[in-house]
């Protein structure tokens, strides 16, 4: 298993360099971000923890190129998005990234199977055999009774799952996974966890914001943000300074 | 095919605020087409009547010319005025064009057959009377050239006047009483529809009272005087014709003929007495009113259209606040701005697209919906229906192609107008902020 995530080391698929981020709240400039440096690579499994106001969600909602920096560089899929406009950001996040929520954000109205397949009717151009796909990815995360259900009908856990084969569907470079269990019980939250630690084993780069200490163990590498700033990266073997 | 397919779902969980949507845009193409309909039809009638008076002929009518003129021109015994059969003459000698003219003269008398009685308008004319004026003979024979120039005592009936004449017997054969002289009844006329109202009167020219009988025996029976008793005094008129009907070869020739016959009669005729009506004229005046017609059903059914716009605009807005976290998911997932506003603007268009068919149909139903309304009041309601005029007796609502292709045509781009502005508020929100939305 660590062969796979070995041998992907060194291929880099995101990264931001001295990002920053600030903020004007009532004429007063306020910094989320005060230069943040980190690499991604192929088959990482991150957790990014800190405090509330730590910048932890600024730092996500960049990397999902939902916002961009004030200053700095992101780099995803082989260039620097920092400075794209809307539709180009729009197309960035449709084809390098899937998006897990805390609150799962399916669309109510619309079944497991169509849920999964939203980010395909965002591809250009579109995809044969996206219908299939989607029933294969339902089955995959366990799903597979389930593929006409509305998400009122399923459970927490169940519109997870739902939530994170979406998030594969358009095979995207990376995942970017906010509190994705903050939401669940115990018991459902490593049900998650075990899903994506295998998608993690199959080769799939994994970044997940958590202020859960034992979620973010199971994570291979954590990096802790303290206002604004990485105050620590390490490793999840190693133990807690 | 998707868009429209996701547009329809959604509209589907609102039933009834799409429903209420979809009947503002209903109403208002059903009005454009029902509004339409019912003015081409009026107009439509209007333009039968004119046609009935024939696109060729050229009608000249005696006019009673005004107090002030008569003074000048009149006698103690009596004034004279009108057509002359002088001008006749004239008219068919000197206007080479002309390829027929009717002299006619009449006069409203009491015609009687025993103990019944009709006030009817007798009418002296020429056989050809009954071609110019397309008038079908029902029963019997039209009058003939051996009539008139026999100067005989025979009459053909308008279908009303023989039917109270006769309410049993058969007419034919029999004598009517004008006045104090006997007339044969040779031929009874078929029912004929009113033509256009022309020169100065507002009533069209109603046929069904009308009594014919060779021009050359009302010279001699009838004659030219009329003396009538008003407000005590003895009124002497002297009229010798009361109408010409001239008809020209074709229809490219009536406008020149009609001004030759202008001037002809204005250089023989010290006062204005006379009137030339000119059918063609009257056609295309009853087309231009039609056009301002349409128009302005167009601007009412354009209010309503506008007002149904405002109703999907507003439901839109709504939609869009409550599917603000969907328009996050999908702006995360890779929908550009101009995808979500295109999602939305297929709703709007699918809302008012049903509309407008739903709309289109009901327009169809016009025709049958105005017979049911107007045989409902015929029985329910007789003395308001006999109080209606006869454009409303006969009207017949004409669905016109192109009020439907337009009306459709508005609806969806009511949806588009309408539509642009909740798609862009939608577009526009920032994802962060959407996702963030309860």
């Amino acid at each position: 298993m660590n062969d796979l995530a070995c041998d992907a080391i060194g291929e880099m698929v995101a990264s931001v360099r001295d990002v920053t981020k600030v903020y004007r709240l009532g004429g007063e400039d306020v910094k989320a971000l005060a230069g943040v440096s980190i690499d991604f690579f192929h088959g990482d499994f991150v957790a990014i923890m800190g405090t509330s106001g730590s910048g932890k969600s600024t730092l996500l909602n960049l990397l999902g190129c939902l916002d961009r920096p004030t200053t700095g560089q992101y780099f995803l899929g082989g260039r620097d998005v920092a400075t794209l406009d809307d539709e180009s950001l729009s197309r960035v996040r449709g084809r390098y990234l899937g998006f897990v929520f805390q609150s799962y954000n399916l669309i109510q109205q619309l079944s497991v199977v169509e849920n999964i397949m939203v980010p395909l009717a965002y591809q250009r151009p579109q995809r044969p055999g996206a219908k299939d796909l989607c029933i294969r990815l339902a089955e995959l995360v366990g799903l597979a009774g389930r593929l006409g259900h509305r998400p009122n009908q399923l459970s927490g856990g169940q519109q997870q799952r739902v939530a994170i084969a979406r998030a594969l569907v358009n095979n995207p470079h990376v995942i970017l996974a906010d509190e994705p269990t903050g939401n669940l019980d115990t018991a459902t939250s490593m049900e998650i966890m075990d899903l994506l630690d295998a998608l993690n084993r199959a080769g799939r780069t994994i970044v997940m914001v958590t202020h859960e200490p034992d979620i973010a163990a199971r994570c291979k590498k954590v990096i802790s943000l303290r206002d604004g700033r990485v105050e620590s990266v390490r490793h999840a073997s190693e133990p807690v300074p | 095919m998707h868009q429209i397919g996701l547009g329809i779902r959604s509209l589907m969980l609102h039933k009834l605020r799409s429903s209420l949507a979809v009947l503002g845009i209903l109403i208002g193409v059903t009005a454009v087409i029902w509004l339409v309909a019912m003015g081409e039809g009026v107009s439509y009638q209007a333009q039968q009547q004119i046609k009935n008076l024939g696109a060729t002929s050229i009608i000249v009518q005696t006019v009673k010319p005004s107090e002030e003129a008569n003074r000048d021109a009149g006698s103690r015994s009596g004034i004279s005025y009108g057509l002359l059969r002088a001008d006749y003459d004239r008219l068919v000698t000197n206007v080479p064009t002309i390829t027929n003219a009717v002299p006619m003269r009449e006069i409203t008398r009491e015609v009687r057959r025993d103990q019944h009685a009709v006030s009817a308008q007798v009418i002296g004319c020429t056989p050809d009377y009954f071609d110019i004026n397309r008038m079908a003979i029902a029963r019997g024979r039209p009058l003939t050239d051996t009539d008139v120039r026999g100067l005989e005592n025979v009459a053909v009936l308008a279908h009303e006047v023989a039917e109270r004449l006769f309410p049993i017997l058969q007419p034919l054969g029999r004598s009517v009483q004008v006045g104090t002289e006997f007339y044969v009844v040779v031929g009874v006329a078929a029912p004929r529809t009113a033509s256009a109202a022309i020169g100065g009167s507002f009533a069209g020219r109603q046929y069904d009272r009308d009594v014919y009988i060779p021009i050359s025996t009302f010279r001699k029976r009838i004659g030219d005087q009329v003396i009538t008793v008003r407000g005590g005094t003895f009124q002497n008129e002297t009229i010798e014709l009361n109408q010409i009907t001239a008809v020209v070869g074709s229809i490219e020739t009536v406008d020149a003929s009609a001004d030759v016959i202008r001037e002809l009669l204005r250089r023989y005729h010290k006062m204005v007495d006379y009137a030339v009506v000119v059918p063609k004229e009257l056609l295309e005046q009853a087309e231009t009113m039609q056009m301002m017609f349409n128009l302005l059903l167009l601007i009412i059914a354009g209010i309503s259209l506008l007002v149904g716009g405002i109703g999907i605009m507003n439901i839109m807005l709504a939609t869009v606040t409550e599917r603000t976290r969907e328009i996050g998911i999908r702006r995360a997932l890779g929908a550009t701005k101009r995808e979500i506003v295109h999602q939305f603007l297929w709703e709007t268009v699918v809302l008012s697209g049903i509309g407008g068919l739903l709309g289109v149909m009901i327009g169809f139903l016009c025709g049958p919906t105005v017979n049911a309304v107007r045989a409902g009041i015929r029985v329910f309601f007789p003395d308001v229906w006999s109080t209606l005029p006869s454009t409303i007796h006969n009207l017949e609502p004409r669905l016109a192609p192109w009020s439907i292709a337009a009306a459709f045509g508005i609806s969806v781009a009511v949806g588009v107008v309408f539509g642009i502005y909740p798609a862009r508020r939608a577009a526009n929100m920032d994802p962060i902020e959407a996702l963030r939305h309860e």
